[in-house]
């Protein structure tokens, strides 16, 4: 950080206004991150003329907006998660390695469940809280590496991420074990009302977690972690345990997320179940505009990141590109969207129009 | 002894206590086989690992590098395999774009103040994108200027091979130290991860350092695409995927802290050997499942960054002092 960047950083970190609830009274970085979305389904939009068509088939939705909402209530799981948790200037490289973890639990405990286990904890119902609580531990762990062995979030979370896939790979013994539940299956693949059921996970986990920290003082508490460690402790703030929190609830979102994905599917695979996609995860919060120093977070905004970069994946799958350009695109798309919203990039552009003018 | 060196001597010492349980295992890690093996295996993400370090240094992150490895791949068995370009010529070219692709990168993070993450995510997807628009099939490479390469080795008494990625590892790092340790933009880089405001005020070129840094990284891991491509003899689009992941871990464990401005890259040398060893011994044992050395890297990890931990909660009254003053940030 240079003593340019001095300005922009204390503004970041100011933890005020705590009642403010997504793009409704933000500021201008909410305006952007909108702007971008609309432009960018807009584009979408000219690519194919019935982007925005929705059809009913079979008493189930189909249209690329559907299809753009169903691929992104996981990713929109994990960012709920990862807003929080760089918002107390921290970071989860783990949630993915979670998934992989979570999934490879649900299915293995629901397998013995199919192969006619009485025991009640292999009921899928039983199934699913037990793999909640290892995302929870995994969490855990997380957390008391950064908050009581006082490790950077980085590190603490690599370990993790390195790790988890192996932990993973030894709970299915290498394999990538299927199976064909239907409760399982429920939570990736069910319809309600026509509508695919992991929308309805996410904007349920969205409501609460905004409840939780929004009409408490939580979300504030965390705010002042993130702004300031220190002065948050000084304060009276239980830093540690604000800390602790937020990433049992990561991991908790990342099981969710896990399930999501097994039951799409109905397998788990260790090697490719949620791989990169704590890098997603991330990438929407930032666009989302919540800083990586932390401070201030914005959680309907990151999953508004989600839903920009989802829209722009559905897109290029409409689109005549050849299906290799896609990580070029969103490079391309990505860099845009944060250069929008970096301060400096705008005073540049303005600067040069001033001096053309 | 300096406190600063305790962190560098835990990793010689666990690398030695590694290498000696090997060795009680298997009598042949005593050997140059397994020795040039060692280095030759490890060569290409060693050498990414040697750029990591820089970066790291100060005080930012490169998760470009993997995908970098394997654009550069894809590129040179294109052009050399397929349109049939020079070698020599290739390699200049794919260098310079490698060089500019991470010099943009260092601009894009100092000019508009975007967080390093985020730019270098978005190297990685690019990179790895144009690997994939490229050539999305493993294109083998034929060309005589390659077996000439290969035929490059020194053979010891006992049949061990000191290969040309072995010897292209070693001189990276030799340069790598030189260039850390005895040079201004050493100094520069150091000071920048140390305290980036305070190296503005002693008139350290942030800007300037910051872009070189960037274009430093993906220089060498253009290297290291081009040392793969020639131990390898083909280039492959879906190679090196998530491989940032391992160098960053070797950075670590090879002592350089993640906030910069403490570190050597000597370190990082001998943590890459560490993995490799470990690598090298689950091969040999067989018995061990290859998810094991995922969890193993794991647990080095946790206990490098434990002990590191536990270090500097020790290191008196300087330490503490500083961080006194560091407080009000």
């Amino acid at each position: 950080m240079n003593l340019e960047g001095k300005e922009v950083y204390s503004e970041n970190k100011r933890p005020g206004n705590f009642r403010m609830i997504g793009p409704i009274r933000g500021d201008s970085r909410a305006l952007w991150t909108v702007v971008a979305l609309l432009l960018i389904l807009f584009v979408d939009r000219l690519i194919s003329p019935n982007f925005f068509e929705i059809r009913m088939v079979n008493d189930r939705l189909i249209g690329s907006l559907i299809n753009i909402l169903d691929n992104s209530a996981p990713y929109a799981l994990l960012a709920i998660g990862m807003t929080l948790v760089i918002a107390t200037k921290g970071i989860d490289l783990s949630v993915g390695a979670v998934m992989a973890i979570s999934a490879a639990v649900a299915v293995v405990l629901i397998r013995n469940y199919e192969s006619g286990a009485t025991e009640f904890f292999y009921q899928p119902g039983f199934v699913i809280l037990i793999t909640i609580g290892v995302g929870a531990i995994c969490g855990l762990w997380n957390g008391i590496l950064v908050a009581f062995m006082d490790l950077q979030p980085i590190i603490a979370t690599l370990i993790l991420m390195v790790a988890g896939r192996g932990v993973a790979q030894l709970i299915t013994g290498g394999q990538s074990p299927t199976f064909t539940n239907d409760s399982l299956a429920f939570l990736g693949r069910g319809v309600v009302a026509g509508v695919p059921f992991p929308i309805f996970i996410a904007i349920a986990v969205l409501i609460v977690v905004t409840l939780l920290v929004r009409r408490t003082a939580l979300g504030l508490l965390i705010e002042a972690v993130g702004a300031n460690d220190r002065a948050s402790h000084y304060a009276g703030i239980q830093s540690r345990m604000i800390k602790l929190f937020v990433y049992v609830l990561s991991g908790m979102c990342a099981a969710v997320a896990g399930m999501i994905v097994a039951g799409e599917v109905k397998s788990a695979d260790p090697h490719t179940a949620g791989l990169f996609a704590e890098l997603d995860a991330i990438l929407a919060v930032v666009i989302g505009g919540t800083a990586l120093t932390g401070g201030r977070f914005y959680l309907a905004l990151s999953v508004v990141g989600v839903l920009i970069i989802q829209s722009l994946l559905v897109g290029l799958y409409v689109s005549t590109l050849h299906p290799t350009t896609n990580l070029v695109v969103k490079a391309f798309v990505v860099l845009a969207v944060l250069l929008l919203q970096s301060p400096e990039f705008r005073r540049f552009i303005t600067q040069i129009f001033r001096r053309t003018a | 002894m300096r406190s600063r060196f305790i962190p560098l001597l835990m990793t010689f010492i666990v690398f030695l206590v590694l290498y000696a349980i090997a060795y009680s295992r298997f009598s042949s890690f005593a050997s140059m086989r397994v020795v040039g093996n060692l280095l030759r295996d490890n060569a290409y993400w060693g050498i990414a690992a040697i750029g990591m370090t820089f970066v790291i240094l100060s005080g930012g992150i490169d998760l470009s590098v993997g995908s970098v490895i394997a654009f550069t791949g894809v590129f040179c068995a294109l052009m050399i395999g397929r349109n049939g370009w020079d070698p020599i010529v290739t390699f200049a070219v794919i260098l310079t774009i490698g060089t500019l692709f991470g010099a943009t990168m260092g601009f894009l993070i100092h000019r508009f103040k975007i967080p390093a993450f985020i730019v270098t995510l978005s190297g990685l997807f690019l990179a790895r994108g144009m690997a994939y628009v490229l050539s999305t099939d493993s294109i083998r490479i034929d060309h005589p200027f390659y077996e000439q390469i290969s035929s490059l080795v020194y053979i010891f008494p006992d049949r061990g091979r000191f290969t040309f990625a072995a010897a292209m590892f070693l001189l990276t790092l030799i340069a790598g130290i030189f260039l850390a340790h005895f040079t201004r933009f050493g100094r520069n880089v150091y000071a920048i991860g140390g305290n980036s405001d305070a190296a503005l005020l002693l008139g350290v070129p942030v800007g300037r350092t910051t872009i070189t840094i960037y274009a430093l990284s993906s220089f060498l891991a253009t290297f290291a695409g081009i040392v793969l491509s020639l131990s390898k003899k083909s280039g492959d689009s879906t190679i090196a995927v998530g491989l940032e992941l391992d160098v960053i871990a070797a950075v670590v464990i090879g002592g350089t802290l993640l906030t910069g401005g403490v570190g050597y890259v000597i370190g990082t040398f001998i943590a890459v050997m560490t993995l490799g060893t470990i690598q090298t011994y689950l091969t040999l044992d067989g018995s061990l499942t290859p998810w094991w050395i995922k969890i193993v890297i794991g647990v080095l990890l946790f206990a490098f960054v434990g002990l590191q931990k536990l270090l500097s909660r020790n290191q008196g009254v300087f330490k503490l002092r500083q961080r006194g003053a560091a407080a009000p940030s």
